[in-house]
């Protein structure tokens, strides 16, 4: 027997807060290798 | 959408359990208390490591150092799950009141701890991030899976988890140890157990109901307010250190052993507390005072660190 799971508009909100916090942290983290990359490249420069 | 047969995970009325965990949930894990703290003796020894580090990177290792902290204290969080019920302290952390899932815990302890040392590596130094990956496995599996439930020991050999950081900042800008830096990690190292036990004198009962062998259980109230002073005298000699060794001035030096000798007398108060003292004033002292006493000591030494900074510049000035 198959069955749909049924998400309560609480586990919406709280997975769409989940969703928006690791996106943020993957724009995060993409920042932080380009800063990286520009400090290593410039200091590889001086 | 998602289907699923209905003999698969079912929560307990039946429906298929969606995590309602939201990220401050997660953030939660990360023990920030713990953390701002973490944070604060890694700038110290950052700041007041010989040599210089570029300012972004220095950010980067005080992100990675706090990240890794954070991941340690989720790691710590999974595995205490069973006993942090139990404790009033303790019971309303996200596992135990169900809002995240201890398997959902570990995923993001073991990310979080892989990233932050990774970047540590590969921004900064591989030394500093061997250091915050031993730092972790310290707190998650030393502390936290062996010693915790196996020794009343545990907080004092546990304790070097927290007296890390210093040392990493330091590492961060260096790529090694030396005298001064070591120094810093004893002044935590010893301040821990006065410290902790100060907290476990009063929440006595809370340790005895999970069987957490914390000293007061296991050795008696009056061995532990015993031990408190002499780690305490221990602290003291280690906090005024730092001017012997020529890293701080004989202003810190003075301002230090003042600090140090109210903690001294603080923890001779908790030893005149008579056995079986419900109210526990002196210990209740004792554990406010020694998180101001080891804010003070830091920040003495960063502002120490600055004077000095300042005052060669106005010479070269003159």
């Amino acid at each position: 027997m198959i069955e749909t799971i049924k998400v309560t508009d609480k586990q919406k909100k709280s997975r769409r807060n989940r969703n928006i916090a690791l996106g943020l942290v993957l724009a995060g983290l993409v920042l932080l290798f380009y800063i990286i990359t520009l400090v290593k490249i410039g200091g590889l420069g001086s | 959408m998602t289907v699923i047969n209905s003999h698969e995970t079912t929560g307990v009325d039946g429906g298929f359990q969606l995590s309602e965990a939201g990220a401050r949930d997660f953030f939660e894990l990360l023990k920030p208390r713990v953390m701002s703290l973490v944070v604060f003796t890694a700038v110290v020894g950052l700041l007041l490591a010989p040599g210089q580090i570029n300012p972004v990177l220095g950010l980067i290792s005080i992100l990675c150092i706090a990240v890794g902290a954070g991941a340690s204290g989720a790691l710590n969080m999974w595995y205490d799950a069973d006993i942090d019920a139990v404790m009033s302290r303790t019971a309303k952390r996200p596992i135990p009141t169900g809002r995240i899932e201890p398997r959902e815990a570990l995923a993001f302890g073991l990310t979080l701890s892989v990233f932050s040392v990774t970047i540590l590596g590969l921004a900064v130094n591989w030394f500093a991030a061997s250091l915050l990956a031993f730092t972790i496995f310290f707190y998650a599996v030393v502390y936290t899976m062996w010693l915790k439930r196996s020794t009343p020991q545990n907080i004092v050999i546990g304790g070097a988890s927290g007296a890390f950081p210093p040392m990493l900042g330091w590492a961060c800008v260096t790529g090694g140890v030396s005298l001064d830096s070591i120094l810093l990690f004893l002044i935590i190292f010893l301040w821990t157990p006065a410290h902790f036990w100060a907290l476990a004198l009063f929440k006595m009962r809370d340790y005895g109901s999970v069987g957490i062998p914390m000293m007061p259980n296991v050795a008696g109230e009056r061995s532990t307010k015993g031990q408190m002073v002499v780690y305490a005298v221990l602290t003291a000699a280690v906090a005024v250190g730092p001017y012997f060794t020529g890293l701080a001035s004989a202003g810190y030096g003075l301002f230090a052993a003042v600090l140090s000798a109210i903690f001294i007398y603080c923890s001779i108060a908790v030893w005149r507390m008579p056995d079986g003292d419900e109210k526990m004033i002196a210990a209740k002292k004792m554990f406010a005072y020694s998180v101001f006493y080891l804010f003070a000591i830091f920040s003495a030494l960063l502002a120490d660190h600055f004077a000095g900074g300042v005052a060669a510049i106005a010479g070269g000035m003159l």
